[in-house]
């Protein structure tokens, strides 16, 4: 399994658990000397990236290794989210009141029911999305599961009236730091004489959850059913020949991809402490579709890459712009906000035009015939 | 008491948002019909068309024309603006990756769009303009219901460019090009179809379509920002599958098809469910209706099969 992220190693495996061993090192330490050296601006980014990896990651079950387009993937983000937030906020308690009276003490759920909760419901949703999909093929699938993102969040939206479930657009505040075993997640902590913040203790959570998503992506893309999803993703007909049930197992995959969406989302309403549907847009999907191609579809490290550089390259830019354009040109040429964007959208196209593969796509057993497509050398 | 001349209003209204969404959606489909590509950034084809529009016409000559002059003007100025902005992304963007993963080009389109719309930002400036009324307001009767003569103009305006497109595509030698290409890329360059002049002029031709579609926008809502591109691109996207995407009359009745669809759920979800589902759920009916179309017919209402690669 280290092998896959070593591949100059693959021959030694001493030395590919030394460099994984190094690896681990600098991601424990990386938090620390960056609030040290920099700022928790840094921190905060470096949490969030590994809930996109997360994300990135989930998608990747459904898109990578199935060949199932979805650009409707951050539902099951905004389910696990709203579900956490609701279950871990006064809000449900205020508006109704057989909760208070059940509850006396407001909801506040633990991180061991949180997650397999999430897992359950955004697997639930998984299924409920793929049953009816299941017939349609490529850009139909792609339009459908649009849709389907587009309705969550309509509902989120919405859902504050005639029975205030969602609070609408206002979103849900007060939500609950983690629980661990019924104690929060404090807001410092002393340990070894170094001093932790909330944000360390934050990235060391997401970091485990990271490291748990990753070695089930990789175990699975092994599996049996990893082997049958891309079956699937190469042909399906011939797939169905060989005796996959192929209804199942797409099932499988949107539920498996849901899966890691739902525990994502969960996390970031944790951390974030508010949640509104603002944060579950289709922009949103587009970008972690972005962050699985770019990557390298179905490579878990490529993956893990393309979520990493796709989320820190805009939010550093956030605060690298203007200082470094004052630097170039003595003023601020273009605003902050249409730089960001302007190099985002063009880093997408030229790293595809360059890597059309994405930037570390999963080495290949034996090449296909390409498929009859118009050549750009015909004349 | 059921109202007809309600429900006429409606359906007519539906019709008026529906062309604009078949123009826009027929962009969608000749593309994918021939590369199987869908063009994420097609939307802001047409929001660069209202924009050139709207900076045409605030140019002081062409403002003291009159006002259909004025759109005369206008589109003489984005239609090329538009078709070579389009050429460029082709050739930029997207045929530099034939051959490669079906989802490559998919990110480019998508990166393209990003691109676009910062860079009307730049230009236009982040805050919506307002869009002068260049066509009388005094409504028209018909029936019992009434439209504005821009919705008029809408409505004849996409039928005749709707029906242009049928004669070309079915009558003439490119129409046969373009289908032949569509259907076998191979075998129609072995029969001597230049398919890189066949693919540049579906885009130039998708483009020039949205082009009108961002002037008769613009035109209805009164109103340009940079981000207008989007939803409508959106629906005509949903409007293309709806009708069975690479199928040009299929885009034709999805469009019109989607846009009465919304107008009558946002007209009557609400008495329907008790004004349990407001107006604001008209998207989800959309959607909806979307499913349940592609559930009885999985690839839309004129589609053919198609390959079964994502």
């Amino acid at each position: 399994m280290i092998r896959s992220f070593f591949p100059g190693l693959s021959g030694n495996p001493a030395a590919a658990f030394l460099a994984a061993a190094g690896v681990g090192l600098v991601l424990l330490v990386l938090p620390l000397a960056a609030s040290e050296l920099l700022g928790n601006f840094w921190v905060r980014l470096m949490a969030m990236a590994l809930l996109y990896v997360m994300l990135a990651l989930g998608l990747n079950i459904v898109v990578g290794f199935a060949g199932l387009l979805d650009l409707g993937y951050v539902a099951f983000y905004a389910v696990g989210a709203y579900m956490y937030a609701l279950l871990a906020s006064p809000h449900l308690a205020e508006q109704f009141e057989w909760i208070a009276r059940l509850f006396p003490d407001g909801l506040h759920a633990d991180i061991w029911m949180i997650v397999p909760l999430s897992v359950g419901i955004a697997a639930f949703f998984g299924v409920l999305l793929g049953a009816p999909v299941l017939k349609l093929r490529g850009d139909y699938l792609a339009i459908v599961t649009l849709g389907f993102g587009e309705i969550v969040r309509i509902f989120l939206n919405n859902l504050n009236s005639p029975i205030n479930i969602t609070n609408g657009p206002q979103g849900i505040t007060g939500i609950d730091p983690i629980r661990i075993g019924g104690v929060p997640m404090p807001r410092s902590l002393e340990f070894l004489g170094i001093e932790f913040n909330r944000l360390h203790l934050y990235y060391y959570l997401f970091l485990a959850l990271a490291v748990v998503i990753i070695i089930v992506s990789i175990r699975l893309q092994d599996s049996r059913i990893g082997r049958a999803w891309m079956a699937i993703r190469e042909d399906e007909i011939a797939a169905k020949a060989m005796g996959i049930n192929t209804r199942n197992v797409k099932l499988l995959a949107f539920a498996m991809g849901a899966t890691f969406g739902g525990v994502a989302g969960s996390m970031f309403a944790a951390f974030q402490g508010f949640i509104s549907p603002e944060s579950f847009v289709l922009m949103e999907s587009i970008q972690i579709v972005a962050m699985v191609v770019l990557g390298g579809m179905g490579h878990v490290p490529g993956v893990i890459l393309g979520a990493i550089l796709l989320y820190a390259i805009p939010e550093a830019l956030r605060i690298v712009a203007k200082p470094s354009q004052i630097f170039l040109f003595g003023e601020e040429l273009i605003p902050t906000e249409a730089l960001r964007m302007l190099l985002f959208g063009g880093s997408m196209v030229v790293i595809m035009l360059i890597r059309p593969k994405g930037l570390w796509p999963a080495p290949r057993h034996g090449e296909r015939a390409p498929p009859p497509a118009v050549s750009a050398q015909q004349a | 008491m059921f109202n007809f001349d309600i429900l006429l209003q409606q359906i007519l209204n539906g019709l008026v948002l529906g062309s604009v969404y078949a123009l826009v959606a027929l962009g969608y489909t000749m593309v994918y019909g021939i590369l199987q590509l869908i063009n994420f950034a097609h939307g802001e084809i047409l929001m660069i068309g209202a924009m050139v529009a709207l900076t045409v016409i605030q140019v002081p000559a062409v403002a003291a024309l009159p006002g259909p002059l004025q759109m005369v003007v206008a589109l003489l100025a984005s239609i090329p603006a538009c078709v070579l902005l389009s050429l460029a992304i082709e050739r930029l963007a997207y045929r530099p990756l034939r051959g490669a993963p079906r989802l490559s080009p998919l990110i480019t389109a998508i990166g393209m769009s990003i691109v676009l719309q910062t860079v009307a930002m730049i230009i236009w400036s982040p805050n919506p303009h307002s869009f002068p009324d260049l066509l009388p307001s005094e409504p028209v009767a018909i029936g019992g219901a009434s439209l504005a003569p821009k919705q008029l103009l809408v409505l004849g305006v996409a039928a005749v460019m709707m029906a242009g497109l049928s004669l070309m595509v079915n009558k003439t030698r490119l129409g046969r090009a373009m289908r032949a290409t569509a259907e076998n890329p191979r075998i129609a360059g072995l029969m001597g179809v230049n398919a890189n002049m066949v693919i540049a002029l579906t885009f130039a031709i998708g483009a020039a379509l949205a082009a009108v579609a961002g002037l008769l926008v613009a035109l209805n809502y009164n109103i340009v920002h940079f981000s207008m591109g989007f939803t409508p691109g959106l629906k005509a996207f949903t409007a293309a599958v709806l009708g069975g995407i690479g199928n040009i009359t299929g885009a034709m009745i999805g469009g019109l098809l989607l846009g009465v669809i919304e107008s009558l759920g946002a007209g009557y979800i609400g008495p329907l469910t008790n004004n349990f589902f407001g107006s604001h759920y008209q998207d989800i009916f959309a959607f909806v209706v979307l499913v349940l179309v592609l559930l009885l017919r999985p690839s839309g209402i004129m589609g053919e099969r198609v390959a079964d690669r994502a």
